[in-house]
């Protein structure tokens, strides 16, 4: 019997066994940033022990620096001490840093892949659940704790238990304005957020083939709102291309090698999922949360779901529930809701596509009148590029605050925060209830409709050419 | 030595897909310490806009202070990877959990903290639930037996992954562990330098 991607990538990394059920994996690369590294750090230095690979280990700071001003203490003594914790240990152990100085610092999950750190048949690990992301290069790789981070740093290792695998075929063509965003929401509306747990998902089929890997990491980066352990998508020219002359991709002396073996990883023809989802890619339309959980998602002209609608009982309550934080009400359309903030970034869409996307929307258009309007790119590479394309005129004209790169909003570890009962149309990934702030409405969206929102200051179909 | 892994009062929290994010919000995620996280365990759920207590979220109840085993539904622990999930639940007092499922990361960190987590079909969840609302319980957790005890001889068993198991009952140093293959890591590493010299 044949061995699916995943089942590869696990075996080529098996230093040894643990026990009959757990073997000791090595990791390739580590990456780590200030909120989930300061204890395992900590804790290194209490047990005597130091980092074994600082040449395999990256840092940056992302998750609670200001995207206003370049300065550790820009968003507060706590966020500073942390920072700066980041830094001295880094400093200590000699692990490289993009740290705010640096003219590349962003978000880890769009600066390993920027950088080539990211490269097919990796093991990638982060304290960080959305480290699925890289899973978009045929790498395997998994957020972890803070314990398991330490592991790591003491080792290069981890210990693992083979997952079970998931099969998500996507075929079809999108639809105009459908993007990679909407297929892995529309997915985990599917799938349901618990419809991964346990699995490690490999999305194939036509759709897939032909998406960048922006769109492909966009589709990756949300596998954890199913609850997958990670996401999969076989390499190929396209991530080849990306990957060649990036700062730490294979240089010419290794690039032929380097792709021969990427070039295997592949699922054989004869290998069995432990389950498989067959998705028609032509029939997703433009998608928004209307919930406090990724799987609460619609189509955007449809209405919004009565709770009545679920049979089963716990969706049922989960939906009354929302609807009540949400102050939402069954059959209501979200193209008659007003929103009162716009946020496009994060580690799911700050990517220089999804500027373009979003930049392509706004063209000439302003803001509405009483809609905050953040574009946070997700590197200074990206920002740059941006910037040389002209869309950073196009949403600073257009009246959007053009930031500095970091997580900013999607959590609001930094000052980027939504207030209780605001409204958001945001690309991030996670809608759950105070994640942007207490009682903030977070309604997750593609960037091209986050941008349609704030021109016209409420959710619109862009699919239909006539909305703005 | 005991098998008993954690003799206490019962808290159910009737809710599925509890996310991390609700177990302990962001703002308390700026700490550089594994300690002090008590207080900000539902942070959210648990107190009130103005910072008092907020007497209807279920850990408020008078007759659930002091609990040490957490019942609730399916999927708990959902969404971030922090670590300081499991750490405010620890330090408020819950040493087992039990769910119908919980989320990969979450059940990994918590192992990792020496928390048993206990998995159960939906069928035993309601019927632990339906229990809870007879009144409040106190029921014994027997690791090795792998049993929930009620009392008056009445019990109910669980499933668990034999290494976890082992690992919860003889405390073993997770890294430490790893480390007596310090011999195989090393020669990984040579191997993989050889044949991936690319990877670094």
């Amino acid at each position: 019997m044949g061995q699916t991607l995943y089942q590869k990538i696990y075996q080529s990394h098996v230093v040894g066994k643990l026990n009959p059920s757990t073997d000791l994996l090595y990791v390739d690369r580590h990456l780590i940033h200030e909120v989930t590294s300061p204890q395992a750090f900590s804790g290194l230095r209490l047990a005597g022990r130091k980092v074994r690979r600082t040449d395999l280990t990256f840092a940056t700071m992302d998750h609670n620096v200001s995207t206003q001003r370049r300065s550790l203490d820009a968003a507060g003594e706590t966020s500073r001490k942390q920072l700066e914790a980041l830094a001295e240990n880094c400093a200590e152990s000699q692990i490289p840093i993009l740290d705010l100085t640096h003219p590349d610092q962003g978000i880890v999950h769009v600066i390993g892949p920027e950088q080539g750190l990211t490269q097919p048949g990796m093991i990638i690990v982060c304290g960080d659940s959305h480290t699925s992301t890289h899973g978009a290069f045929g790498a395997l790789a998994f957020g972890i704790g803070t314990s398991e981070v330490e592991h790591v740093l003491a080792t290069q290792t981890l210990p693992q238990q083979q997952a079970k695998t998931l099969k998500v075929e996507i075929n079809g063509e999108l639809s105009p304005h459908v993007t990679a965003k909407d297929v892995i929401m529309a997915v985990i509306g599917e799938l349901g957020t618990a419809g991964g747990n346990g699995y490690v998902a490999e999305f194939c089929g036509e759709t897939i083939r032909a998406l960048s890997m922006e769109s492909r990491m966009t589709l990756c980066n949300m596998s954890i709102e199913m609850g997958a352990k990670a996401g999969l998508i076989a390499p190929d020219e396209i991530t080849f291309a990306y990957l060649e002359g990036k700062a730490h991709a294979p240089g010419a002396e290794h690039w032929s090698a380097a792709v021969s073996y990427w070039q295997s990883l592949q699922s054989d023809s004869d290998a069995v999922f432990d389950k498989t989802v067959v998705i028609d890619a032509s029939t997703i339309a433009p998608q928004v949360t209307w919930g406090t959980s990724p799987e609460q998602v619609i189509a955007v002209d449809t209405p919004v779901p009565a709770p009545e609608s679920f049979s089963d009982e716990t969706k049922r309550h989960a939906a009354e529930r929302a609807l009540q934080y949400m102050g939402l009400t069954a059959g209501q359309k979200l193209t008659d809701c007003k929103v009162d903030v716009v946020f496009i970034g994060s580690c799911t869409n700050s990517r220089i596509e999804d500027l373009r996307a979003a930049a392509s929307v706004v063209g000439t258009k302003k803001v509405a009148a009483g809609v905050r309007a953040l574009v946070v790119p997700g590197s200074g590479i990206v920002k740059r590029q941006a910037e040389a394309e002209g869309l950073a005129d196009i949403f600073k004209n257009a009246g959007f605050e053009w930031r500095e790169p970091g997580c900013s909003m999607c959590l609001g570890m930094n000052d980027d925060r939504v207030a209780a009962e605001e409204r958001c149309a945001s690309t991030s990934n996670r809608n759950f209830e105070g994640r942007q702030g207490r009682g903030a409405r977070t309604h997750l969206v593609s960037p091209a409709m986050a941008a349609a929102a704030a021109i016209a200051g409420k959710f619109v179909n862009i699919a239909k050419g006539d909305w703005a | 030595m005991s098998t008993i892994f954690t003799s206490g009062l019962i808290c159910p929290l009737d809710k599925n897909n509890v996310d991390t994010d609700q177990i302990i919000p962001k703002q308390f995620l700026t700490s550089v310490s594994r300690d002090g996280f008590a207080e900000a365990l539902f942070y959210d759920w648990r107190y009130l806009a103005d910072g008092s207590p907020n007497p209807e979220f279920v850990l408020n109840y008078p007759q659930y202070q002091g609990a040490s085993i957490l019942l609730t539904r399916a999927n708990f622990g959902c969404g971030s990877s922090r670590e300081h999930a499991p750490w405010a639940l620890q330090q408020y007092g819950f040493q087992v959990i039990i769910a119908e499922s919980f989320a990969d990361i979450f059940f990994n960190n918590s192992v990792n903290n020496g928390m048993l987590l206990i998995q159960l079909s939906k069928t035993n969840i309601e019927l632990l639930f339906n229990r809870c609302a007879q009144g409040s319980q106190h029921w014994q957790i027997d690791l090795a037996s792998q049993e929930i005890m009620f009392g008056n001889n009445a019990a109910m068993g669980f499933n668990i992954d034999a290494d976890i198991k082992q690992r919860l009952l003889s405390g073993l140093d997770f890294i430490g562990s790893s480390e007596q293959l310090a011999s195989q890591i090393t020669a990984y590493e040579q191997q993989r330098k050889a044949s991936m010299p690319w990877l670094g």
